[in-house]
């Protein structure tokens, strides 16, 4: 949800258009001194990120620690959440039948009933801190060190507690089909969309019980408005768009959250996600798209952040103000949200499963048939 | 009469046991070779698993690298050890591990019984195969190949360009002529103990020993020295993706895998339960349906092309084509206007008529996209916000046709609008753009602006839309290109009306009832001349007739 610098000059008047055109221009990676300093570079990066992870691994406490269940392929999902109790017997149990065997949560000072609900669960380990969430890199730093700790080897799943992961095939092939796929395919990433999830009527509005499937309550997403560049620099794509930036952010587009985000990595102990999920480091982990004009299999998080509670939720964040690295410019974004508004347009589509989301474009089962 | 089968197994041992079992039990005795680097004590487990059964037996155990003559000798080693142990069979299978039968064993045994001098091996001459990966073909047969593919494969490579180089070829031993084909097939006692027992067998595993994956050529062509009858198709349905590994068939398959001429299958995913319980028991005989290899064919035809050719004009998470392989490319066809609504009062609504399509009003106006019915929210949630849309113009014009695919979308353009955009449209060979220059300075002369003020945007337009004409004229643009300059178009209106629609089009019928008509421009000569008067260049419009009148012309 971190803003990201652009670098891209507009030019809006002018038929010639300039070559900082945000798209199509991407180079082939080439041999020169100008990309052997870049990458130095980076791995300095890389390396930094690793450090700070390892200095604040002190800052979690452990609560319920079951990682020697750990067994080797075990499929790993890492969290990092606040106040949930409401999202995560389903965020649990969807992820949990898709081949999860061990879940790696830090819990970030809930009040309510997340603890506790954790703290039971047999495959959970759990971490508690009361540390800044900013001051950690929106909780990159901890989830770092877990990686980097338990996840080496291993097919490593990083979520928000609002995102439920779909791919293809996701009701007859559990992860341990598709990791086995990627492996095959000699993909060590995979890419997934954030698609929103709204519903019909003003966002305070819905009814959800928790263990509810939340796409039965939110059961729209804009279908068609996804806007892709390319940032050179690590090779990742950059997506803005959806119902958020449409509705949210009409008049500063840069400013919309990103949406591309790469969750499922085969881990290894010297990777390091650079913001949030959205990038990792070294850069060939972001090549989760092909550019030869070929598809790669991707996947979809469903982005339950409207579900009821969001409105009030908004106004406490605006007072925390520790989820944006510039959160003035979204105190209007905050306030939007507390307004209770409505998402629904005639021109919204109704999620009805994973093969529409691929026949719109949204992902893609590459060559996995 | 019965057949017999050689497993191959590395891995998921316990799904290997389960269908030797199932062979077994079906009359049909196994040998299973097990790769020598499975842990003792899996293959202890392995071997009490079937230990109730006799006719499973198990071969010398060689360790099996993919691609190297290691896979033909333990092949050879369990078959020999099949024939001289079960005298009574008449065909031997070669199978895998992740082999699975998806029909009843006593429908192949009574296949091969009504064959019984058959040999079912696919079997084709290098010259005519179309499916290795990688660019060798012929090229296995004549080159030396002692580096590992899998783990040295700069080594590999860099072997097989110094060979080219300097031009170095094995010499094919006499009588063979190499053929490849499936590595699953099923032979007859007589042809594979022909093979075996070959007097010239030392020498040809001595050649074979350095052909590159002779599981896929040694039998395949040996059997052609031996056999009277051959039927080149494989029994075993293996399908390979894009780099030439086999895709492996999951639950999901199940329908699938019932429409399968196909005796067995290859590679199942081991914990594929639902396949393993229904193939399994024989109670799948029933519910076979009518073979359709047609349909596995399309199928895995088309994964094949989305991997590699992708959704054309689709930009998306995983496929985001660089502007040579279509990254300049959107998903279908459409339609630029530029000057037309200048010049019609009505364009809007014959176009809309007469050519079966979406007609937009100008999409790129700066102040707001004006989609068709000025809707605020577009198809697929597209914002009429012009920021939005600014902030990345090829994203949103490739999602809106993208979004609209099977509805041509028509939109107006003009020096007015923000110009982003348009360098992608004619590189874009979906585009078809209709250009009337000059057009923009009717408006101007309508208005009731000072002359001044009409003069200068006059100027400002006029450069937009010429620097626009040079993108548009260059010889790099894929765009279907038609420009008229304003006095060209005035002069006869109604040919370039029907090519447009022509070109909409193509397969239409366009006898246009009516044309639009064109706005009185009695005295616009006049008003190009006072231009010129004030020093400004109006090139745009071609040559205007200063006397032009078209207010008792009738266009239809």
């Amino acid at each position: 949800m971190n803003s990201w610098p652009c670098r891209r000059p507009l030019s809006r008047i002018g038929a010639r258009v300039s070559s900082a055109w945000p798209i199509g221009d991407l180079r082939d990676s080439e041999v020169s001194l100008a990309a052997l300093w870049q990458a130095y570079r980076l791995r300095t990066r890389r390396r930094l990120l690793l450090a700070r992870a390892f200095r604040r691994r002190r800052q979690l406490t452990p609560v319920a620690d079951r990682t020697a269940a750990i067994r080797r392929g075990d499929i790993l999902c890492f969290l990092c959440l606040r106040n949930e109790a409401q999202r995560l017997p389903f965020l649990l149990g969807h992820h949990r039948k898709l081949g999860v065997r061990h879940f790696l949560v830090v819990d970030n000072a809930s009040t309510d009933a997340t603890p506790q609900l954790l703290r039971d669960q047999p495959d959970v380990s759990l971490w508690q801190t009361g540390a800044s969430y900013k001051a950690s890199r929106f909780g990159m730093d901890w989830l770092t060190w877990l990686l980097m700790r338990h996840g080496h080897g291993h097919w490593c799943l990083t979520l928000d507690a609002d995102e439920i992961l779909v791919y293809p095939h996701w009701q007859t092939r559990p992860l341990p089909a598709l990791t086995d796929w990627l492996d095959r395919q000699g993909q060590p990433s995979l890419g997934a969309l954030t698609v929103d999830l709204y519903p019909d009527g003003p966002v305070s509005q819905a009814q959800y019980a928790p263990g509810q499937d939340p796409a039965q309550v939110l059961q729209w997403f804009d279908a068609g408005n996804y806007q892709v560049q390319v940032q050179p620099r690590m090779r990742n794509l950059w997506i803005q768009g959806g119902a958020r930036a449409r509705a949210f952010f009409a008049q500063t587009p840069r400013r919309a959250p990103t949406l591309n985000k790469i969750p499922l990595v085969r881990w290894h102990w010297r990777y390091a996600y650079v913001n949030s999920t959205h990038a990792l480091l070294p850069p060939r982990l972001n090549q989760v798209y092909a550019t030869d004009g070929g598809e790669l299999t991707s996947g979809v998080l469903l982005h339950t952040k409207f579900l009821p509670g969001i409105v009030e939720r908004s106004a406490e964040e605006k007072v925390r103000g520790e989820h944006f690295a510039d959160g003035a410019h979204y105190a209007s974004y905050y306030d939007r949200l507390t307004q209770d508004p409505v998402l629904h347009t005639p021109a919204s589509s109704r999620y009805t499963g994973w093969r529409q989301l691929e026949a719109l474009g949204l992902m893609s089962r590459g060559g996995w048939v | 009469m019965s057949f017999g089968v050689v497993m191959l197994c590395h891995t998921a041992l316990d799904r290997a046991a389960q269908v030797a079992r199932h062979w077994a039990q079906a009359g049909c005795p196994v040998v299973i070779h097990l790769d020598r680097r499975v842990p003792d004590r899996d293959r202890d487990r392995l071997a009490s698993a079937l230990a109730d059964l006799p006719a499973v037996r198990f071969s010398a155990r060689i360790a099996c690298e993919w691609g190297t003559f290691s896979l033909v000798r333990a092949t050879n080693l369990a078959a020999t050890q099949l024939l001289d142990g079960f005298p009574d069979i008449t065909h031997v299978l070669l199978a895998s591990g992740a082999c699975l039968p998806i029909r009843p064993v006593a429908e192949l045994a009574a296949h091969l019984a009504a064959h019984p001098d058959t040999d079912f091996i696919e079997s084709v001459t290098t010259a005519d195969v179309g499916w290795t990966v990688g660019g060798l073909n012929q090229e296995r047969f004549t080159l030396r190949f002692p580096f590992s593919w899998k783990k040295q494969r700069r080594l590999f490579d860099g072997y097989v360009r110094l060979q080219r180089k300097i031009g170095f070829q094995r010499r094919i031993p006499d009588g063979i002529v190499p053929h490849l084909g499936s590595q699953w097939w099923c032979l007859t006692r007589r042809s594979l103990q022909a093979i075996l027992a070959h007097p010239d067998r030392p020498r040809h595993d001595r050649y074979f020993r350095r052909v590159w994956i002779p599981d896929e050529s040694y039998f395949q062509t040996l059997v052609r020295t031996v056999s009277t009858k051959i039927e080149s198709r494989s029994l075993t349905l293996c399908k390979f993706d894009f780099q030439g590994r086999p895709h492996v068939f999951y639950d999901d398959h199940l329908h699938l895998l019932r429409q399968s001429e196909a005796y067995v299958a290859r590679k199942i995913w081991p914990q594929a339960d639902l396949l393993y319980r229904t193939f399994l028991t024989d109670a799948a005989a029933p519910t076979r349906l009518a073979p359709n290899p047609a349909k596995i064919n399309r199928l895995f035809a088309k994964a094949v092309e989305r991997r590699i050719k992708g959704r054309p004009g689709l930009f998306m998470q995983s496929r985001f084509p660089t502007a040579r392989r279509g990254g300049n490319l959107s998903a279908g066809p459409y339609g630029l206007f530029q000057g037309f609504d200048e010049l019609f009062q009505d364009f809007h609504p014959w176009l809309t008529r007469n050519a079966g399509v979406r007609v937009h009003g100008h999409l790129f106006a700066p102040d707001r996209v004006r989609f068709a019915d000025d809707e605020r929210v577009y198809k697929g949630g597209l914002s009429d916000s012009a920021s939005l849309r600014d902030y990345n113009p090829r994203s949103f014009l490739t999602n809106l046709v993208w979004n609209t695919r099977g509805e041509t979308q028509c939109f107006h353009f003009g020096p007015g609008d923000v110009q982003d955009i348009a360098s992608f449209i004619a590189g874009d060979p979906n585009a078809r753009a209709f250009i009337i220059s000059g057009a923009f300075a009717v408006p101007l002369w309508r208005s009731n602006r000072p002359f001044p003020e009409i003069r200068a945007e006059a100027a400002r337009l006029q450069k937009i839309e010429s620097d626009l004409i040079a993108r548009f004229d260059h010889p790099d643009t894929k765009a279907l290109t038609r420009i008229w300059s304003l006095a060209e178009f005035v002069e006869n209106p109604a040919e370039p009306l029907l090519q447009l629609l022509d070109d909409l089009n193509p397969r239409g019928q366009h006898r246009p009832a009516d044309m639009p008509q064109l706005v009185p421009l009695g005295g616009f000569g006049a008003f190009l001349q006072d231009l010129r008067n004030q020093g400004m260049h109006p090139v745009m419009m071609g040559d205007f007739p200063a006397n032009f009148d078209n207010a008792e012309k009738n266009l239809t």
